[in-house]
């Protein structure tokens, strides 16, 4: 079967003809357990979020600040593998009819094999993925099959790309355009500054994707200062932290369904 | 002038500009990271063409680190190699202690002509550490430094030295806590910092252009063995034999040899407890190719990508990726790759500490160990240059636990055999 990369496009669009931003999660699979995290993804759509980015945990996840680092250790810990994460998509998707994504290093793709892969994350009702660490350059085999399954491929831009790169970057993405707010890893941030508007002006230059914007948003106020320009907001780390500080999975599952309707609110409001 | 200890590869066929070595090599890095690195390859290709560059880099190689470095010849350890003619490469008496102040010297540079005033680099025994500190005391830079906790407390004698150069040393306490994480921890610093820091990367790994250019400032290692050798012995070695963790202080000695097709290129891994125990972090015998920290080259990891803890008793070879030029000498079948365990090294540490009055770095142990392999394979009319990457004080609280050294009733891990200075070499050095 094709992947839903027609699914992904049309909620955005969606989100757009609604005059708002999309609320897109993140969580890890396998965190707490498998069960769990798709528990929590089942939440955050339940609490509103439009799209969902599965996290494949990797041993050395370098673009990942501490919160996202602890919960990648307690997924791997936990034995979680990549049969487990395509389990999360399928459930996820299964339960929900909506858009989920897989978020991954390189290293795992590689490894396993892209064919595999896309095969899989096809079959499993997957829209794409995001891969922040395979730069554009070396992403052809990638796309190809990507391609070939009805997956989206969805590039990271940052505040220090030129716009020659932007326009290079965008031409080979598809889905939407994943726009870095800051330079750094990912995690919570006081503000989300305003390198980010900069960016999402110049990467719609270039491009008619959709432009979300991810890192440092962790509440309503951020997420509707972020929706006044970007045509979605992406939220991780405050998910994952929701679930890590929680007394309890019944506490944590309550917990980011609530930061989710929270959030949703935020991207209608538009600051 | 032409530069007389600033050599870059004269022949330039790889990496290709893509920093492609045969297979290997490339440039997987997040989008935040690009401007930067190709801001650092197009630096360094203006520096390599600049004989002001090269002119500054000779004055400091010269009058700062010592250069050229001694190749010293040494009979007593060589009756042990089978009889063997062995010869070490002196990058111990370098400043600072080991080879690494060849990269950090060129890279400092760079960083002032980059107009960057903060430097940040890795560490796993700390000398690429003390280089990177000792340089961002001598150009003013703000210097600071990760580094696996693990590592902190092996080799404390240089987080000392670090501090007391200045330096911020920063323990790093995810993952395995050795070098990988201080890679990891050190990038993600990078990321956040990029505009006013450069990521003095110590060995020839990471993405394009760092394995060619780390290659480049420690090529200066083989060509001055090289030129040494033949005034010594009258002829090229049979064997150029140093210990391979990230691949730096191999590369520099190999790289000038390449072309000579008689001479053996022979890398030592570290086979910790011994590759088929698992807790080892022999990369080359063990690995597959995959991504780390970078590029694609041989990496210790599981059926699905993830990067597997590496061993070893030596913090400078304790890392489970290794740079792409050494899966390519691998591959093409022109570099030998061997695995040395950990008892193997330290006997050949004590060893040479008995018989030449020289203290190595347990890592430069680990080529000491393969050269005495090699001598007895190759036997009486053998000639091998060994690379002596570092010097052994840091590493003499974990060789004075080894051998029980102490006074403080401390078990040693094998028995102290003062009378004996092959003591158990014959079974070990395997």
């Amino acid at each position: 079967m094709s992947g839903n990369i027609q699914l992904l496009s049309d909620t955005l669009a969606g989100a757009k003809a609604e005059g708002r931003s999309a609320l897109i999660a993140y969580l890890p699979a396998g965190f707490p357990t498998v069960d769990g995290g798709i528990a929590a993804i089942k939440a955050v759509f339940v609490g509103g979020a439009d799209v969902v980015e599965v996290g494949l945990p990797h041993s050395d996840p370098v673009l990942d600040g501490p919160v996202i680092q602890t919960a990648d250790d307690i997924a791997l810990r936990g034995g979680v593998r990549i049969a487990d994460v395509m389990r999360t998509v399928r459930e996820a998707f299964a339960a929900t009819g909506k858009p989920v994504l897989v978020m991954t290093y390189w290293n795992p793709i590689d490894r396993y094999g892209v064919e595999r892969f896309t095969a899989e994350l096809a079959e499993a009702g997957g829209a794409g993925c995001i891969l922040p660490d395979l730069p554009v350059q070396e992403s052809a085999l990638w796309r190809e099959h990507a391609e070939k399954h009805g997956l989206a491929t969805v590039f990271v831009v940052a505040p220090s790309s030129k716009d020659a790169r932007l326009a290079e970057i965008t031409a080979a993405g598809s889905g939407f355009v994943y726009a870095a707010s800051l330079m750094g890893v990912t995690g919570t941030r006081e503000s989300v500054g305003n390198q980010a508007q900069d960016l999402v002006a110049r990467t719609k230059a270039t491009t008619e994707l959709p432009v979300c914007v991810g890192l440092g948003v962790s509440n309503a106020e951020q997420a509707a200062e972020v929706a006044g320009f970007a045509d979605g907001v992406i939220v991780g780390s405050a998910f994952v932290k929701r679930m890590l500080d929680a007394p309890d999975e019944a506490a944590g599952l309550e917990a980011v369904r609530e930061l989710a309707a929270d959030l949703a609110k935020g991207v209608r409001t538009r600051a | 002038m032409p530069s007389e200890f600033f050599i870059p590869d004269p022949d330039g066929q790889v990496p290709s500009a893509e920093g492609y070595f045969g297979a290997f090599g490339g440039k997987f890095i997040p989008e935040a990271l690009v401007a930067a690195v190709d801001e650092v390859a197009v630096e360094y290709d203006k520096a390599k063409a600049d004989p002001e560059f090269a002119r500054e880099l000779d004055d400091l190689l010269v009058h700062y680190t010592g250069r050229p470095s001694s190749l010293t010849e040494v009979p007593r350890f060589a009756e042990h190699a089978g009889g063997a003619r062995i010869f070490l490469k002196r990058e111990d008496l370098n400043h600072t202690g080991s080879h690494k102040i060849n990269n950090v010297l060129g890279q400092a540079l760079l960083t002032k002509r980059m107009g960057k005033t903060r430097v940040i680099a890795e560490t796993g025994a700390g000398q690429h550490g003390v280089a990177t500190a000792t340089a961002c005391a001598l150009f003013g830079l703000e210097c600071t430094i990760y580094m696996g906790e693990i590592d902190t407390q092996r080799q404390a004698l240089n987080v000392a030295r670090m501090r007391m150069l200045g330096a911020e040393v920063i323990a790093v306490k995810s993952g395995s806590r050795t070098l990988k994480d201080a890679i990891n921890e050190a990038f993600r610093d990078w990321v956040a910092n990029v505009d006013h820091t450069h990521y003095l990367f110590g060995t020839v790994a990471g993405p394009h252009p760092f394995p060619a250019m780390v290659r480049d400032f420690h090529r200066v290692i083989g060509v001055e063995a090289r030129r040494q050798i033949l005034e010594r012995a009258g002829r090229l070695p049979d064997a150029a034999v140093a210990c391979v963790g990230g691949g730096s202080n191999a590369i520099g000695l190999f790289h000038a040899f390449i072309p000579d097709e008689g001479v053996r290129l022979i890398g030592c891994e570290p086979a910790g407890h011994g590759v088929e125990t698992g807790e080892h972090a022999a990369t080359l015998t063990a690995g597959e190719p995959g991504i780390l920290h970078g590029s694609r080259s041989y990496v210790l990891q599981d059926e699905e990508g993830q990067i597997t803890e590496p061993y070893s008793i030596s913090a400078g070879l304790d890392y489970p990726g290794i740079g792409p030029e050494h899966s390519y000498l691998k591959d093409s079948g022109r570099g030998e790759y061997r695995a040395v365990t950990d008892d193997a090294a330290m006997q050949a540490l004590r060893l040479l500490s008995r018989t030449e009055g020289i203290i190595p770095a347990i890592e430069s142990a680990h080529a000491l160990a393969g050269a005495l392999e090699v001598g007895k394979e190759l036997g009486k009319d053998g000639l091998i240059v060994v690379n002596l990457s570092g010097r052994g004080d840091k590493d003499m609280d974990t060789a004075a636990r080894y051998f029980g050294l102490y006074d403080d009733g401390v078990d040693a891990v094998v028995a102290a055999d003062a009378d004996s200075e092959n003591a158990e070499i014959e079974g070990d050095a395997k």
